[in-house]
């Protein structure tokens, strides 16, 4: 923290005052206050797509508070109960059914979950379309796709702990994606597991990710991810840096200060979004079998898999990318270069900074090549997703193998069409009204 | 690392070894860590044999027991249905079971110790999942118009026949496993364990 950057604060003679000088004078309150909010200059021209980075942070604060309610009542325990339930799954059910609010807290932690990768699709989405990617921000997008990486495995960790047939089956099916790694595959998927089997090791490591492990990682990362932010300042829809044009105190003149434009507009958006949230959490709160599926109300059978097993919908474009691979290549199993297309279709993202080669930023300036291009792609990743609900067919993996072509043929290209697109020329300072 | 005169060498030299023994030191450190992700003791002992008692399955049936955590088949296979096994090993990955996915007693067309008796491990060898059982024929079986009778993983769609071998151009990639097993009787099966003491 560049504390040396910002004067102490100076008492005034009152006990507010004197309290404010003697903390700063042992703590950066004063310096990290103006860094990161009262001095902050954010771009003026920030518009609806920009509500989602603070979402992101409120939905990650509310699934810690409710996370941690929930642990009061929950219990790791794959053994059968003196009724013959699993312990956790009946520990899930007493939380609903018994619990004061137990109800609310658990509704809004599993409704929360899927809240988040919308959130957070709609995040991601805004760097893609704004270029906020790019030159000088690829760090922030770097530690972004960590966090999106560890989100997937919090959410996959989290999904277990009900102990459901879908819990089962879906730590069943992922937890085995190890085992196509060639020669120590096998190895690696038992000591993950911690049995031959998805057992109660399983379950109690699984917990143990999910409450203390991940959260430490994503809560460091989000932290690097702002302080990345903050270093280079943020992007804006038209793509040009405010930094480029400051006035005689060094401020940029199309910046305003974060506190208090954006505290209060994003205060705006977290109302919206609470009132969204609490109808589906209130109303339906298994989202139409896609939040919650139904069979995650039958208890773990390892006997019985479900006649139809699928991730949550969050996973299923990538579920798609991993069932659209059938065909074995260099003598190694079809299911190695599935796992290897999945993790393929979350790590390009990363790639993204050095694979756009585009003179402009955002899509404002962005030639009718990104545009089309983009919108086909988001039309592979919707498909992707739809089909990775459904059970596979000799069609469906048809589209889905076009569409994981696509998919990634759009990044690998990229160099090249981002290059050849017809660009219009950026403004010298960002557009406002 | 430069080494000017400005640096005491000899106590950089130091610094630098003793920083890498306990750097060393501390990757050591892991090892009881990651091991004891490890499967325990108690998960390793719990692999006792299982009987069923196949006196009460009927032709054309199948019943599940539990062996290890997972489910294995035992399906008292018609007439008809040995017959058809010879039929489709133009369509089948492994058709005489080269890969070692059964004893070696087990090697053989039926994949059995007995024709009319297949024993199998119903974990689907792609992923894991349990596949469904197909017994029904042509369109009716909502498999295929041609389907033979078999079993369907409803994960990925891998198609198994009545001997658990795996279809061509499905993501499994091998047929699936038969676990060691005996006759006690002719009504009675030990799972997990066979006359060549495994």
């Amino acid at each position: 923290m560049a504390a040396s950057n910002f004067e102490k604060f100076k008492s005034d003679g009152t006990l507010l005052g004197n309290v404010t000088e003697w903390v700063d004078a042992r703590f950066p309150l004063t310096s990290m206050w103006k860094q990161h909010l009262s001095e902050y200059y954010a771009p003026k021209n920030f518009n609806f797509w920009y509500f989602f980075g603070s979402l992101a942070l409120l939905v990650l604060v509310m699934q810690i508070v409710t996370g941690i309610f929930l642990t009061m009542h929950y219990k790791p325990d794959a053994s059968l109960n003196a009724s013959g339930v699993p312990v956790a799954f009946a520990s899930v059910e007493y939380i609903m059914r018994d619990v004061p609010w137990g109800w609310l807290i658990r509704y809004m932690h599993s409704t929360g979950a899927s809240a988040f990768f919308i959130v957070i699709y709609l995040h991601m989405f805004r760097g893609m379309i704004y270029g906020s990617y790019r030159s000088p921000r690829e760090l922030t997008w770097l530690f972004g796709v960590m966090i999106f990486l560890a989100l997937m495995a919090e959410a996959f960790a989290g999904y277990l702990l009900p102990w459901g047939q879908m819990s089962y089956w879906g730590a069943q099916v992922i937890l085995n994606l190890f085992s196509a790694i060639p020669f120590v595959g096998e190895y690696l998927a038992t000591w993950i597991r911690g049995d031959f089997v998805i057992g109660d090791a399983t379950l109690n490591r699984m917990f143990s990710f999910h409450v203390i492990a991940i959260p430490f990682v994503l809560a460091g990362l989000v932290v690097a991810h702002i302080l990345a932010l903050h270093e280079t300042g943020s992007n804006n829809p038209d793509g040009v840096e405010i930094k480029k044009k400051k006035d005689e105190h060094g401020i940029p003149l199309d910046g305003i200060p974060f506190h208090p434009y954006y505290t209060v507009k994003d205060i705006v958006g977290v109302v919206v979004f609470l009132m969204v949230f609490s109808v589906i959490v209130f109303f339906m709160p298994e989202g139409g079998g896609y939040f919650l599926e139904y069979n995650n109300f039958f208890p773990a059978d390892p006997m019985v898999t479900p006649p139809h097993i699928a991730p949550v919908w969050y996973f299923t474009p990538y579920y798609s990318l991993l069932r659209a691979v059938t065909y074995p290549l260099f003598g190694i199993d079809a299911k190695f270069w599935g796992v290897i297309a999945m993790g393929a279709g979350v790590v390009i993202f990363a790639f993204l900074p050095w694979l756009d080669r585009s003179p402009v930023k955002s899509i404002r300036y962005r030639g009718p090549l990104f545009k089309v291009l983009l919108a086909i792609w988001v039309i592979c990743f919707f498909v992707l997703g739809y089909l990775g609900v459904l059970a596979p067919t000799p069609g469906r993996t048809l589209v889905s193998q076009i569409c994981t072509f696509y998919y990634f043929a759009f990044f690998l290209t990229m160099p090249i069409w981002s290059k050849l697109d017809k660009c219009k020329p950026e403004p010298d300072r960002v557009t406002f009204k | 690392m430069s080494c000017d005169e400005k640096v005491d060498c000899g106590r950089r030299r130091l610094l630098v070894a003793t920083a890498a023994a306990g750097g060393a030191a501390g990757v050591v450190a892991v090892v009881p860590f990651v091991a004891s992700m490890l499967p325990s003791e108690r998960a390793k002992s719990a692999g006792a044999p299982v009987e069923a008692d196949i006196s009460k399955l009927a032709p054309g049936e199948m019943m599940t027991v539990e062996w290890r955590g997972k489910p294995v088949w035992i399906i008292h296979r018609t007439k008809e249905m040995l017959d058809g096994l010879a039929k489709i090993g133009d369509k089948l990955v492994d058709p005489q079971s080269e890969k070692q996915m059964q004893p070696e007693y087990c090697k053989n067309e039926y994949r059995s110790i007995k024709p009319e008796i297949m024993v199998a491990v119903g974990i689907c060898t792609h992923l894991g999942c349990s596949p469904t059982e197909k017994f029904k024929t042509g369109a009716e079986s909502g498999v295929e118009t041609d389907w033979p009778g078999g079993f369907l993983c409803p994960c990925h769609g891998s198609t198994f026949d009545l001997a658990g071998r795996v279809y061509k151009n499905k993501p499994a990639p091998d047929n699936l496993e038969v676990p060691p097993y005996k006759y006690l009787s002719d009504a009675k099966i030990v799972i997990g364990e066979d006359t060549t003491g495994a």
